[in-house]
């Protein structure tokens, strides 16, 4: 097994506001142990308002007020630099930004500045972090672009000059030319064509083979994972309830709301009805009691209203948090999508 | 057999830039498709952004004008011209849903107002009896009550709620024919299965025809009857749904679906497109072809 470069332990942030003297807590991610091991895609799945954004805000060490980290631990060890984001001064986290630990960002129309030449925004990224300028720095974003297959006028070039790949590709330019060790990248082909969408999402696979460097891929796309990730996180209402290698959480799931996600994509070459999962998604400011799926769940019993379950290995290599964890049918066979196919 | 949508020949271009680098670009070409009366389907619009399924939409819901070609409805031309209550009756016979279910409602506003409000002026209701009544008969086709949704504001509820809700709003007037514009791709992924499964209901107990516009193939292999999908403005191929995505002829076709990602092969981390295809497609972009017929009745342009 290779090492662990991230661990999280009994991470929980919440957000704590005091409007009129009324508090108000939201617990936007509650009680999270994972690790994300050297050299590989770790994908976390989640809803909207599921706290996974909130959970990748504070793995890149970017928590602002509201937000605090109430618990826990959230331990990096870079090439000896070990660092705590829980404790870490401003200075530290200034240290290992870009260089270390980057951030794919969705959108990539609102991360460029409109008014800049690509060139110039490489130049504010990533010249201080990588100590070098003018003609050597050039050269090496050069040497870069040319690794993401972009010619080198997209230097002179403005954002909106570019399409909406390119723009994605820059971004990922922007992101890895410090040849960082951890790089999370947050929806980033949301937004793109299904076309393009493979392109860019090939190009983060190679970069990061190419690298050795880990990933943290979040979407909310099952199918995006099941074809990126070495590993999957599913995160419901600030909990994460399931983790695994892509392969067994596609085929054999321990929770039920995997089991759902998974099933409920639509294949091309079967009609056959999906189920819809009923209820909505919970609020964060006030989470159902134990475990937090329950009311939307096919399995419930009485025990899944009071007790939250733990996080149990169930698998080689996969832990889920459900009472009912050897009850969960996988709903889709592999054999069976084969047969499809044929 | 009478048709209820007819469109023929319909171009539209866009003059873009100033007076000395005036560039017109062509959003549609030559569309042609005719939905029929009598059995309810959903057609689906395949396509990438720039593809021109979005102006398409626009210009069957009246918003925009063909450059030229002309859209039917009933047998009768959709234009902006006519009187107020000609374009009122056209629209209570053709509805759009928007991709956004949190843009198409006012924040401010609580949503049984958006709903009164269409109810008043597509059904001309005044009794506070009778609106209600209305609203709530909409809000249960798409499996919401108007107690659910009474006084409440968009914030409140989840996405795919609120899209139901929109659905709903559409539903009022009992409209033969919907327009939906990427309805499900800002919809939670545990909730999108419930509306692309309440679009198929729609059709299949209220008989309504539906429009669907998207870019995914697998939802769209999973609800339409016939589909077209356009490269550039152009259809390139256009038939049965099952028999155009089981097996697609036009190379753009093969490429979309090609790109779809398959749970499948989960875990084994296929992602490279074969570039030749890519290029064999992006090839065909300025070539305007002919549609030909094939022998199971779709269409696909040929060179």
């Amino acid at each position: 097994m290779s090492e662990d470069l991230l661990k999280v332990e009994g991470l929980k942030a919440y957000y704590q506001m005091n409007y009129f003297g009324v508090n108000r807590e939201v617990r936007a991610v509650d009680d999270i142990t994972m690790t994300v091991r050297k050299n590989e895609i770790y994908g976390i799945a989640g809803e909207s308002s599921s706290g996974k954004t909130s959970f990748i805000k504070v793995l890149a060490a970017a928590i602002r007020p509201p937000m605090r980290i109430v618990a826990g631990s959230v331990k990096y060890d870079f090439k000896g630099l070990a660092m705590d984001v829980a404790t870490a001064t401003p200075a530290q986290i200034e240290a290992v930004r870009w260089k270390h630990l980057s951030y794919i960002m969705q959108g990539s129309m609102s991360v460029l500045n409109p008014v800049r030449r690509i060139g110039k925004t490489f130049e504010d990224f990533a010249s201080k972090p990588l100590g070098l300028k003018g003609g050597p720095f050039r050269e090496r974003v050069l040497h870069h672009l040319d690794r993401l297959k972009l010619p080198a006028e997209v230097l002179n070039a403005y954002p909106h000059e570019l399409s909406g790949g390119m723009r994605q590709r820059v971004t990922i330019g922007l992101a890895t030319v410090c040849h960082p060790e951890f790089v999370i990248a947050d929806e980033p082909t949301t937004a793109l064509d299904v076309v393009v969408q493979k392109e860019v999402l090939s190009l983060i696979r190679e970069i990061q083979r190419d690298m050795g460097s880990s990933v943290v891929f979040v979407t909310h796309d099952m199918s995006v994972h099941a074809n990126m990730t070495d590993r999957v996180g599913i995160i419901y209402a600030g909990r994460l309830v399931e983790e695994g290698p892509t392969r067994q959480m596609f085929f054999a799931p321990k929770h039920p709301y995997t089991a759902h996600l998974v099933a409920s994509l639509p294949r091309i070459g079967d009609r056959t009805q999906r189920p819809a999962l009923e209820g909505r998604p919970p609020s964060l400011a006030n989470p159902p009691s134990g475990c937090r799926f329950h009311p939307r769940c096919p399995l419930a019993i009485d025990k899944c209203k009071t007790e939250v379950p733990p996080m149990v290995t169930v698998a080689h290599d996969q832990r889920s948090a459900c009472w009912r964890a050897g009850d969960v049918e996988p709903l889709v066979q592999p054999h069976a999508a084969h047969e499809v196919l044929a | 057999m009478s048709t209820l949508l007819d469109v023929r020949n319909v171009s539209k271009q866009f003059t873009m830039g100033g007076l000395l680098s005036r560039r017109v670009v062509n959003a549609v070409q030559d569309a042609s498709f005719s939905l029929s009366t009598e059995t309810p389907e959903i057609f689906t619009i395949i396509g990438e952004s720039g593809s021109g399924k979005t102006t398409l939409a626009r210009m069957i819901l009246g918003l925009e004008l063909p450059s030229s070609g002309d859209i039917q409805f009933r047998g009768k031309t959709v234009s902006a011209k006519g009187s107020r209550a000609e374009q009122l009756a056209f629209m209570g016979n053709v509805q759009p849903v928007f991709q956004n279910p949190f843009e198409a409602f006012n924040p401010l506003k609580r949503i049984d107002r958006y709903l009164e409000s269409t109810t008043r002026r597509f059904l001309k209701l005044t009794q506070r009896d009778d609106i209600d009544g209305a609203m709530d008969e909409a809000l249960q086709k798409v499996g919401l009550s108007l107690a659910e949704v009474k006084g409440r504001y968009p914030h409140e509820m989840s996405g795919g709620q609120l899209q139901r809700a929109a659905i709903a709003r559409a539903l009022i007037p009992n409209p033969p024919l919907l327009v939906a514009d990427e309805p499900v791709s800002m919809v939670d992924a545990s909730l999108r299965m419930s509306i692309v499964n309440l679009l198929k209901s729609l059709r299949d107990d209220l008989g309504v025809s539906i429009i669907y516009i998207t870019h995914d193939l697998a939802t769209a292999y999973y609800i339409s009857n016939r589909l077209i999908i356009m490269q550039r403005g152009r259809i390139v191929e256009m038939g049965d749904a099952r028999a155009v995505l089981d097996n697609p002829e036009h190379p753009y076709s093969r490429l979309l679906k090609a790109s779809v990602l398959s749970t499948e092969d989960a875990g084994d981390g296929k992602l490279a497109t074969d570039p030749a295809m890519v290029k064999l497609a992006s090839d065909l972009v300025a070539r305007p072809g002919t549609l030909e017929s094939r022998g199971d009745g779709r269409l696909v342009r040929v060179y």
